[in-house]
C-alpha cells in the first residue's frame, strides 16, 4: 500500500541511535502550540510512497546505517498506521533497526482492531520515542488540543509489552517548565520499566516562520525560546522525581 | 650500539632495499612503529613554542594591519640562495628557516611571468625595482612570455571568454611535492652522487629528450648544491644523513623551504612525513636523547614554519583562491598494501599543534582515511575536526590502488606517489558554459563574440534532449582539443621557463607525469540535462536570437537527491569529458586525469557563465566541486553525498571534492542521557541532591553519542 509521505531524510541523527533514514509521514490530529512542522498537519495529501520504496531508498545507502536504521515520525506516524506496519514488517525481514517517533495520542485502551493492528506493529518495532507534551491532563489540552489520558495509557501499554522507550519532553518557559508539572512528569515515568533514555529539549522558535509560510497565527507569539541550562535543570528535576518514585517502589 | 652502517644517522635502522637505493617507502616499511594507543602521552607547548607564537601573532596583526603584506621583495629574486638566514627569535627556535632573510617578507619570484610579479607589488603598495623588470622583459623571457608566443588565437579566446578558466599561463602551476624526506635520510651529497649518475647514463645520442633530461638533471644538480649552501647559511651541514629527530625535521625543512624560495606554485604542498619523521622519533625516545615535550616542541616549531610561508600574490589570484593559501598539504596516516596501518605517535603530534599553537588552515593536514584505521586514531581525528576544524579527510582504501602506499595529496585532493609521480595542473574547463556555446553555436552567451567552433545553433522554443545531447558531445569535442593543447603549450614553457629544479632534484629520474584537467559547473550541466529531459525547457532569445535565458516549466530531478536519473546523466557527461580529454597528444608522455574540485573559484566561474537551462541565473555562482547546486539537494546529506559517490573516481583520478558544512547540532546530540536500563544513570548524583547509596546506583556513565557513525570494522 501506499503511505501519504511529506517528506524523507538520508541523515538523521537525532530522532534515535545512530544515523537514521528518516521518514516524515502526512498527517496529525495534535495541534500542538509549539509544532515546528505545521506543514504535516493535513491528511490524505504529500507524495504517495510505497513501503517498498522507501526500503530501496534505505538500501541503497545502507552503509551509512549500520548502527542507525529507519525511524518513522510526522506529522503523527500513527494515523497510518497499516502503512507504518507494512513499512516495519519489511524493514524487520531486512534486519534493519525500526524506531517509531508518536504522540501516542491515538491510542485507546481496550480490545479493538486498532489495538490489535498496535499489537504487531509493536512485535516489529524496537524503539519508540514518545514524546510526553504536557503530564497535566488540563495543560495538555490546553496545549495541543486533547487531553493525554491515552498518551499516558499509551505508555502503560508499552511498559506492559516491555517495548523500549526514549522519552522526549519540551521545555517551554512558562507552559512546562514548572518544578512541579516536571516532578509529576519525573514520578509517572518513575512507575515504568522500560524507559531507556530521556531527552529533555529546549523549546526553540524555529517553527515561526513556516507559520507565516502558511499563513497560520503563531500561538506562542512573544513565548521566549528555552536555553540549554533551562532544559538541562529540568531533566535533573524530572530525574530527581523519577528516582524517587522509583526507591520508593523498592521500599 | 655498534652500528653496521656507514653513516652515524643510520644506526639502529633495519635494513632494506633503501640502503642501497633511494627508496623511502622501503625505509619506512622496514623501520616505522604502529600506534595503537590514544592521545593521552602527547605533551603541551613549551614556554618558548608559546613566546614564538605570540611574537607571531603579533607579526600577524602588523600584517593585517598594514593592508595584507607587511615587507616585499623589490629587488632581489628570490633563489635558493638569495637571502641569509632569517629568525623569528634565534635562541628560542629549535627549527630555523624562513624564506626571505626575516619572517613575513614576501620574496620576489618573477620567473612564471613578470607582470603577475610586478603586478604583485604594485597592488601591495610596493614598486618593482626597474631593473629587475627590464631584465625580465628584454633580456630573460619568462613562462608567461613563452606561453603567449606560443598560443594561438583561439586558445586566447576561450581564455578571455572564462571558456577555459584559472589556466596556471602567468604564475607557478605548482602540484609537484618534492621527497623532502630523502634530504634527512641520506643527505644531500648522496642525492647529488645519485643524480651524477644518472646524468651519466643518459642516451649518447642527442635527441631533443635527452638533451632535456641532461640540462634538467644538471639544474637538479645546482639545486641540490644550492640546497647545501643555503643550510650551510643557517650552520647546518646537510651533506650526510639526519642523525636525530630534530636535524631530520631541520634536513626536511630545508628541502621544503628551497622549494617554496625557488617556486611561487599554486599548491606548494609537503608530501607524507609523519611517519618517516616518527621512526627518528622512536630512536631518540630509546636511546634518551629527546624527551617527548621536546620532541612536540620540534613537531610544533615546524608546524610554526609551515604556517608563515607566504607568497607576493595579486588581489585577482587571492579572489580566484578565494584568500591567500599556500596548500602545504601533509598527508597523515593511511593503511599500507601489507595491511598495516601508517598511524604513529608523530601523526598525534601533528595534529596536536592544533592545540599548541591553535586552529589554521595551513598547513593542510590531511587524514588519509581508511575504515582499517585504529579506533583510537579514528576518535581523536573526530575529536579534532568537532574542536579545531582543521582537518581534511580523503578516501585512502580508493586512493591506495592506484598510488600505492606512499603517496601525498598537493594542494586539495591531488594525489601522487612521493618521489615518483608528479602532476602538471590544468586548472579547468567551464562545461556549464560549454552547454550554452552548443545551444548558441559557439558564441558567447556573455561577450556574444564567436568563440568556439560555428556549429549550428539550436533555433526551437524548447529544448530537446537528444539533440541538446548531440551538440553538447560535439562542442565538448572541441573544447577537449582546445583545452588540452593549451595546457601542453603552458607545461612546456614552464618546464623550459620556471623549471622546478629542487622538487624535481627530490624525485626519481623516471617519473610519471599526471596531465591534470579539470571540471567546473558539472552538477549545473546536469541539472540543465534532467531539466531538458524531464521538464520543459523554454528558450529566451535576445534580439539577435541568441539565447541568453531559459525558462523552466515543471520539475525535473536534480542531481544531490541519489536519484539515478540525473546522477547517471553526471556521470555520463565526467566519462564523455575523459573519453574527449584522452583523444589527445598530451605533453611528455603525460597520463590524463581529471578533477571536479573547485572548492572557491566556482564562484569566479559562475560570474562569467549567463544563465542557464537548469534555471541558474547569469552570474550565479556555480556548486563548489561535484556538490549540488544550492538548495537543491531536499533529501539530507547521505543523499547528497550518495549522489556524488556515484562518480566514477576511474574518470577523475584527480579527485572529487564535495564541500560539506554541517552546524554541530546536526550531527547528534551531546548532552542526551542514556540510562541504559536506567540504572546506569549518566548524571552526577550529587547534581540530584542524592547521595549513591540512598539509590544505589552503581556506575554513571553517559554513553557518548559522537562517534556512533564511526566504523569500527
Amino acid at each position: 500500500m501506499d503511505g501519504y509521505v511529506h517528506s524523507t531524510e538520508s541523515f538523521g541523527t537525532v530522532d534515535g541511535p545512530g544515523v537514521r533514514f528518516v521518514v516524515f509521514l502526512q498527517g496529525c490530529p495534535m495541534r500542538c502550540q509549539y509544532c515546528h512542522n505545521p506543514d504535516t498537519w493535513q491528511m490524505n495529501t504529500g507524495n504517495r510512497r510505497s513501503a517498498q520504496s522507501l526500503i530501496q531508498d534505505y538500501e541503497r545507502n545502507k552503509a551509512f546505517y549500520n548502527k542507525g536504521g529507519i525511524t518513522v515520525t510526522g506529522g503523527e506516524a500513527l494515523m497510518q498506521i497499516d502503512f507504518v506496519l507494512e513499512l516495519f514488517t519489511l524493514a524487520k525481514e531486512k534486519g534493519i533497526h525500526t524506531c517509531l517517533d508518536t504522540s501516542g495520542i491515538t491510542y485507546r485502551p481496550g480490545t479493538s482492531s486498532y489495538n490489535e493492528k498496535l499489537d504487531a506493529l509493536m512485535k516489529v518495532t524496537d524503539l519508540v520515542l514518545l514524546d510526553i507534551k504536557h503530564i497535566d491532563p488540563e495543560g495538555h489540552k490546553v496545549l495541543t488540543g486533547h487531553d493525554n489520558a491515552g498518551i499516558l495509557a499509551f505508555a502503560k501499554y508499552l511498559d506492559e509489552r516491555q517495548v523500549d522507550v526514549w522519552i522526549r519532553h519540551v521545555v517551554v518557559p512558562g507552559i512546562t517548565d514548572d518544578e512541579t508539572l516536571l516532578a509529576r512528569l519525573g514520578a509517572f515515568l518513575g512507575t515504568l520499566s522500560n524507559i531507556k533514555a530521556l531527552d529533555v529539549l529546549p523549546y526553540h522558535v524555529m517553527g515561526v516562520t513556516k507559520y507565516r509560510q502558511l499563513g497560520i497565527d503563531y500561538p506562542l507569539d512573544g513565548v521566549p525560546a528555552a536555553t540549554k541550562d533551562q532544559a538541562a535543570k529540568a531533566k535533573m528535576i524530572i530525574l530527581a522525581a523519577y528516582w524517587r518514585q522509583k526507591k520508593a517502589q523498592k521500599a | 650500539m655498534e652500528n653496521k652502517y656507514l653513516y652515524e644517522g643510520w644506526r639502529g635502522f633495519q635494513e632494506g632495499s633503501w640502503v642501497r637505493e633511494i627508496d623511502l617507502r622501503s625505509f619506512i616499511r622496514h623501520n616505522f612503529t604502529m600506534y595503537d594507543g590514544d592521545e593521552s602521552f602527547l605533551a603541551g607547548p613549551t614556554q618558548n613554542t608559546l613566546d614564538l607564537w605570540d611574537q607571531v601573532m603579533d607579526l600577524t596583526r602588523q600584517e593585517r594591519e598594514a593592508g595584507g603584506v607587511l615587507d616585499m621583495d623589490t629587488k632581489v629574486i628570490s633563489t635558493i640562495t638569495s637571502h641569509g638566514p632569517g629568525y623569528l627569535n634565534k635562541d628560542k627556535e629549535t627549527i630555523v628557516g624562513f624564506q626571505t632573510d626575516k619572517p613575513f617578507k614576501r620574496a620576489m619570484m618573477p620567473y612564471g611571468g613578470v607582470r603577475m610579479a610586478e603586478k604583485a607589488c604594485a597592488d601591495n603598495g610596493y614598486t618593482m625595482d626597474p631593473q629587475v623588470k627590464e631584465f625580465f622583459t628584454v633580456h630573460r623571457k619568462t613562462h608567461n612570455a613563452g606561453v603567449f608566443d606560443a598560443y594561438t588565437p583561439e586558445m586566447r579566446a576561450c581564455r578571455s571568454s572564462h571558456i577555459i578558466t584559472g589556466l596556471p599561463d602567468a604564475y607557478g602551476r605548482g602540484r609537484i611535492i618534492g621527497d623532502y624526506r630523502r634530504v634527512a635520510l641520506y643527505g644531500v651529497d648522496r642525492l647529488i652522487a645519485d643524480k651524477e649518475e644518472q646524468k651519466d647514463r643518459t642516451d649518447s645520442a642527442m635527441y631533443a629528450e635527452v638533451i632535456r633530461d641532461r640540462e634538467e638533471l644538471s639544474e637538479q644538480i645546482k639545486a641540490l648544491k644550492d640546497l647545501k649552501k643555503m643550510a650551510a647559511s643557517y650552520g647546518f651541514d646537510i651533506s650526510l644523513p639526519a642523525k636525530d629527530t630534530k636535524e631530520a625535521i631541520q634536513w626536511l625543512y630545508f628541502g621544503y623551504l628551497a622549494a617554496v624560495k625557488e617556486q611561487n606554485g599554486a599548491a606548494m604542498s609537503l608530501g607524507r612525513t609523519s611517519t618517516f619523521l616518527d621512526i627518528y622519533a622512536e630512536r631518540d625516545l630509546a636511546e634518551g636523547t629527546y624527551t617527548e615535550s621536546e620532541i612536540q616542541e620540534m613537531v610544533d616549531h615546524f608546524i610554526m614554519k609551515l604556517r608563515l610561508i607566504k607568497f607576493a600574490r595579486t588581489p585577482e589570484y587571492n579572489a580566484l583562491f578565494s584568500g591567500d593559501p599556500q596548500w602545504v598539504t601533509e598527508s597523515l596516516a593511511g593503511v599500507g598494501t601489507c595491511g598495516k596501518h601508517f598511524v604513529t605517535k608523530m601523526s598525534y603530534r601533528y595534529l596536536h599543534t592544533l592545540y599548541n599553537l591553535g586552529p589554521s588552515p595551513e598547513p593542510n593536514l590531511t587524514v588519509l582515511w581508511s575504515t582499517r584505521l585504529p579506533e583510537n586514531f579514528k576518535r581523536y581525528c573526530a575529536k579534532v575536526s568537532i574542536e579545531t576544524s582543521s582537518l581534511q579527510y580523503e578516501n585512502d582504501d580508493m586512493m591506495r590502488y592506484t598510488h600505492g602506499d606512499d603517496y601525498a595529496i598537493a594542494c586539495c585532493v591531488s594525489s601522487m606517489r612521493v618521489g615518483k609521480e608528479m602532476q602538471f595542473f590544468g586548472a579547468r574547463a567551464n562545461l556549464a558554459k560549454c552547454l550554452l556555446y552548443s545551444i548558441n553555436g559557439g558564441v558567447d552567451e556573455v561577450s556574444k563574440k564567436q568563440v568556439g567552433p560555428k556549429y549550428r545553433p539550436i533555433t526551437s522554443e524548447y529544448l530537446e534532449y537528444d539533440e541538446v545531447m548531440e551538440r553538447f558531445d560535439a562542442m565538448m569535442e572541441w573544447l577537449c582539443k582546445v583545452y588540452v593543447n593549451t595546457l601542453n603549450v603552458i607545461h612546456y614553457m614552464h618546464d623550459k621557463y620556471c623549471y622546478e629544479k629542487i622538487q624535481m632534484a627530490l624525485h626519481d629520474k623516471k617519473v610519471t607525469r599526471w596531465f591534470a584537467t579539470g571540471i567546473a559547473g558539472l552538477s549545473v550541466v546536469a541539472d540543465s540535462l534532467s531539466a531538458i529531459k524531464y521538464a520543459k525547457v523554454r528558450v529566451i532569445r535576445d534580439e539577435n536570437g541568441l539565447a541568453v535565458d531559459y525558462e523552466v516549466e515543471g520539475d525535473f530531478p536534480k542531481y544531490g537527491n541519489d536519484d539515478d536519473r540525473v546522477d547517471n546523466l553526471a556521470n555520463m557527461i565526467l566519462h564523455k569529458f575523459m573519453e574527449h580529454i584522452r583523444k589527445n597528444h598530451t605533453y611528455r608522455e603525460s597520463i590524463p586525469t581529471t578533477s571536479i574540485l573547485t572548492i572557491t573559484s566556482n564562484v569566479v566561474y559562475g560570474k562569467a557563465t549567463g544563465a542557464t537551462p537548469d534555471g541558474r541565473k547569469k552570474g550565479e555562482a556555480f556548486a563548489p566541486g561535484a556538490n549540488p547546486m544550492h538548495r537543491r539537494d531536499e533529501k539530507g546529506a547521505i543523499a547528497s553525498l550518495s549522489s556524488v559517490a556515484k562518480l566514477s573516481f576511474k574518470d577523475a583520478q584527480d579527485g572529487i571534492s564535495n564541500t560539506f558544512s554541517i552546524i554541530p547540532g546536526a550531527l547528534g546530540k551531546d548532552d542526551e542521557l542514556f540510562m541504559g536500563d536506567f540504572g546506569d544513570l549518566g548524571v552526577e548524583l550529587s547534581d540530584l541532591g542524592l547521595t549513591p547509596d540512598e539509590l544505589e546506583c552503581n556506575t554513571c556513565a553517559a554513553v557518548p553519542t559522537l562517534f556512533e557513525g564511526l566504523d569500527a570494522e
